[in-house]
């Protein structure tokens, strides 16, 4: 299954703002957990998203374990030209995912 | 002859009171929880993220359910009025919890190319708490809001 959901819409007019849903799979561990042996589960959250829309960053986020599990992100940005938006994620254990998306833009 | 009856409760004397009664209980309710007064605990970090101020009340709205049944997800949307161009826009949005054994929940950059101010979220609540939005903007200003939310079951409590 797809690590990430990303909608962004159809067509898009050029200079109309859009929204941007993103949607992560990851537990979001906030390490205040114990399994049911009494130990800690360690701490594993996603602390870096960033989105990049045609090499332009238009959405960074930094998390905290208060961001619930399946983190999901609603933001906009203004379309500029067709192209593709890249949203890259990493987690504590230094695994780096990323899921692109292709935007069309009319004229 | 007609004659008045002190001593004696009409209907419509009962039920005045008894609306009275109700309305008197709920003045203290809505009083308990002011929706601008500042949990103590947050104020080193609100005036950290705004740079070495206090924001101003305003500019920013703050959404999240008045009541959640679940805090292990309860979604959050923060909007800040900003015409979000190169010369007037926002540039962070910081989230802060009064309760959660983290009270830093999110940090967002923005741009100008954002187009509009608006994050949605979900996020963790241990417990009913205020929730405190901080909006930086580019010229060094810093606005808030907070939203009290009441939590039926609490995330992330030490030791579950």
């Amino acid at each position: 299954m797809a690590k990430a959901r990303i909608k962004v819409p159809g067509v898009v007019k050029r200079g109309a703002v859009f929204e941007v849903r993103l949607l992560i799979r990851h537990p979001m561990e906030t390490g205040f957990r114990y399994n049911n042996v009494g130990q800690k589960i360690p701490k594993n959250i996603v602390h870096t998203v960033r989105c990049v829309y045609n090499g332009a960053e238009v959405f960074h986020a930094e998390l905290f374990p208060g961001i619930a599990a399946n983190p999901y992100f609603s933001f906009f940005t203004t379309a500029e030209a067709s192209g593709e938006l890249v949203c890259v994620w990493t987690d504590d254990t230094g695994v780096t995912t990323s899921e692109r998306v292709a935007l069309t833009v009319s004229e | 002859m007609i004659y008045a009856q002190p001593d004696r409760l009409s209907r419509r004397r009962a039920l005045v009171g008894l609306l009275g009664c109700l309305g008197g209980l709920l003045v203290p309710l809505r009083q308990a929880c002011p929706a601008d007064a500042l949990p103590e605990k947050l104020a080193p970090l609100i005036r950290q993220a705004a740079g070495g101020v206090m924001p101003q009340v305003g500019r920013v709205s703050l959404s999240l359910p008045t009541l959640a049944e679940s805090g292990h997800s309860v979604r959050l949307r923060v909007r800040v009025e900003s015409p979000m161009t190169p010369q007037a826009h926002v540039k962070r949005i910081h989230i802060f919890s009064e309760k959660n054994p983290r009270p830093v929940i999110a940090r967002f950059s923005l741009g100008p190319r954002a187009g509009r101010a608006e994050v949605h979220t979900r996020i963790r609540l241990a417990g009913t708490q205020q929730v405190v939005a901080v909006a930086v903007m580019n010229d060094g200003t810093a606005w808030m809001a907070s939203a009290e939310v009441v939590v039926t079951a609490a995330a992330c409590v030490e030791g579950s």
